[in-house]
């Protein structure tokens, strides 16, 4: 690995224009990119794209095939599903996005303490960390909505707060690292403050593996998102949600599959795009990382 | 296991915190929403819950440490015996479950490995990244529809009541679900970790003195590769526990997981702490067990 890091180190974060350069030049990254920003268009212009109220409810018309009326059908209260899995890109992208957010921050300032100060605080953010390490993704994230309630706030703390350890754990890894450097050590003979060097100095050579890492996280936080939802933990109903409407359908499955399973692909679709997506992310920022999934 | 002992305190510690934040009254909860201010009295101190934090803390981690749980709101009965029911249905299929992750991802992986670049590695691996990204609720759907309904080769329903055999049919295709996510990751692991060991130095010793690939695969790199493999197995006890209440709610199966959902939705606080509690610890030992098959996997390794 030494040799081959400090040869792949040398073209290591070398400017956007380069990253992209090599994002593009990736079919699965522009597959991905393609998705994700499919996803987006239709979350933001839901009101627009939609045919029919997701909510409104049409009696006469329940459980319809898919037609050129209705594009996917319609569920058991008649109400079109296409226009309820456009809707339901905004909670899987809000939660997705926005989860992986709040742990980066989090688990990036814990990271950044205990691995420049080092010594009790180090000690015990590491004790924290294991712990939450021992909760899998799904039960600390099953377990903050217990506490919280289920709601698209609890479910985006919750999933937030699963994914932190393991950006505390790449962060504090990568500042051992870098603490080590002259460039930190000259940050502080002229005098910088902590708070100042790890801001200014640390933290823009250490942003590439946490960009990385925060990438692949989404297409996880998305599926748990998904099966919180699912098993009635996420935003309550109406709120049209893929996870929700997954679950609705399986009282009709066998008379009216799709119900179930165009949300169900939306799903898969979504999580498959935000993964190629950071596999070529980490590819093109950061090419020692590779093979570590 | 001095550490795997704190990381138990420090969870319950968590734990305890956490249900305690809850915004909402418990013992409203409990009552619905019928009651005298004397009943809320009598019910809030059977709980403890008049007593101040602390104390009730010391008094969950006397509780913890004895193995007294505390009693389900829902069911009035001690939160350990309605874990110890359902248990067995989810060990069933957390084993099942790993059985099969073991037996279709590592021989996957090497595949892959082995013909690394190859249309044989794309194929592997696209399929490995296809089951990572498909939601567990929506492949068991699609099989139950399949398999269950238009086949009718699986029950639809339940954890099978007769004989062995109808145990053995009612765990397929939940075991299938189960197993599929943790047989693409461990895939992967296997395919980089070997990856990893066969550019390296004893490999092309093991080449040059004339052993056969066969020779090389088998007697050198696997056994060097082992280890992130055993890993990722510990690791991954965790999430087939958590995996397991979407996959028990899908096949209308018993189980623990299924459990922690009901208990989640009726706000059941005891049955809630004490069912996590219990999977931490699961998670923790079946992690220790892990390090201390790392020794037997590599004798380099040692534990004082």
């Amino acid at each position: 690995m030494g040799a081959f890091a400090a040869v792949m180190s040398a073209g290591l974060w070398s400017g956007p224009r380069e990253v992209i350069r090599r994002l593009t030049r990736s079919g699965g990254a522009l597959f991905g990119l393609a998705v994700m920003s499919g996803v987006l268009a239709v979350a933001l212009l839901a009101p627009v794209l939609a045919p029919y109220d997701p909510v409104r409810q049409d009696l006469l018309n329940q459980n319809l095939q898919p037609s050129a009326l209705h594009w996917f059908g319609t569920d058991r209260l008649g109400r079109d599903i296409f226009s309820r899995v456009l809707w339901g890109a905004r909670p899987s992208l809000v939660t997705g996005v926005g989860a992986v957010l709040v742990g980066a921050v989090q688990g990036s300032v814990l990271g950044l303490l205990a691995g420049y100060y080092g010594g009790w605080v180090d000690g015990l953010l590491a004790r924290l960390v294991d712990t939450l390490m021992a909760f899998p993704l799904y039960l600390s994230a099953i377990f903050v909505v217990a506490v919280l309630g289920p709601s698209q706030l609890g479910v985006v703390l919750a999933v937030g707060i699963a994914v932190t350890p393991a950006f505390a754990r790449l962060a504090r890894g990568q500042v051992l690292e870098e603490r080590e450097k002259e460039y930190v050590l000259a940050a502080r003979a002229i005098g910088g403050a902590g708070a100042r060097v790890i801001v200014s100095h640390i933290l823009p050579n250490i942003v590439a593996p946490l960009l990385v890492l925060a990438s692949l996280n989404i297409g996880d936080a998305i599926l748990v998102e998904a099966g919180l939802s699912f098993l009635g933990l996420g935003p309550p109903p109406p709120t049209p949600s893929w996870g929700l409407m997954v679950n609705d359908g399986i009282v009709v499955l066998t008379r009216a599959p799709w119900v179930s399973l165009c949300p169900g692909v939306a799903v898969a679709l979504l999580v498959f795009g935000s993964n190629l997506l950071g596999d070529g992310l980490r590819d093109a920022l950061d090419p020692r990382l590779r093979g570590q999934g | 296991m001095g550490a795997s002992l704190l990381t138990v305190v420090v969870g319950a510690t968590f734990i305890f915190l956490m249900v305690h934040l809850m915004p909402g009254d418990p013992v409203a909860a409990l009552l619905r929403d019928q009651f005298s201010q004397e009943t809320y009295a009598v019910v809030s101190a059977r709980l403890g819950l008049d007593q101040p934090l602390g104390a009730q803390y010391l008094r969950f981690m006397r509780n913890v440490a004895t193995g007294r749980l505390g009693t389900s709101f829902r069911s009035e009965r001690p939160v350990g015996q309605v874990v110890a029911e359902q248990f067995p249905y989810t060990l069933q299929l957390a084993t099942a479950a790993t059985v099969l992750a073991v037996a279709l991802g590592v021989p996957l992986g090497i595949v892959a490995a082995v013909h690394r670049g190859r249309p044989a590695d794309y194929l592997t691996m696209g399929g490995a990244l296809i089951a990572i990204c498909t939601p567990s609720f929506v492949l068991g759907l699609g099989l139950l529809l399949v398999f269950s309904f238009q086949l009718g080769w699986f029950p639809t329903i339940g954890a099978g009541g007769g004989g062995p055999g109808d145990t053995l049919r009612a765990l397929t295709l939940p075991a299938v679900v189960l197993g599929l996510r943790s047989a693409a990751v461990l895939s992967r692991i296997a395919r980089s970790s070997l990856l990893n060991v066969l550019h390296l130095d004893f490999v092309r010793t093991a080449r040059a003195k004339g052993a056969t690939d066969r020779a090389v695969l088998y007697r050198h790199a696997l056994r060097n590769a082992v280890l992130p493999v055993i890993t990722m197995l510990g690791l991954n006890v965790g999430h087939l526990l958590a995996g397991t209440a979407i996959v028990e709610i899908v096949f209308s199966r018993p189980g623990v997981g299924k459990l922690l959902v009901d208990a989640v939705l009726s706000r059941d606080l005891p049955q809630i702490q004490g069912t996590l509690l219990i999977f931490l610890v699961i998670v923790i030992v079946v992690n220790m067990l892990v390090d201390l098959a790392y020794s037997a996997a590599d004798p380099r390794i040692h534990y004082a």
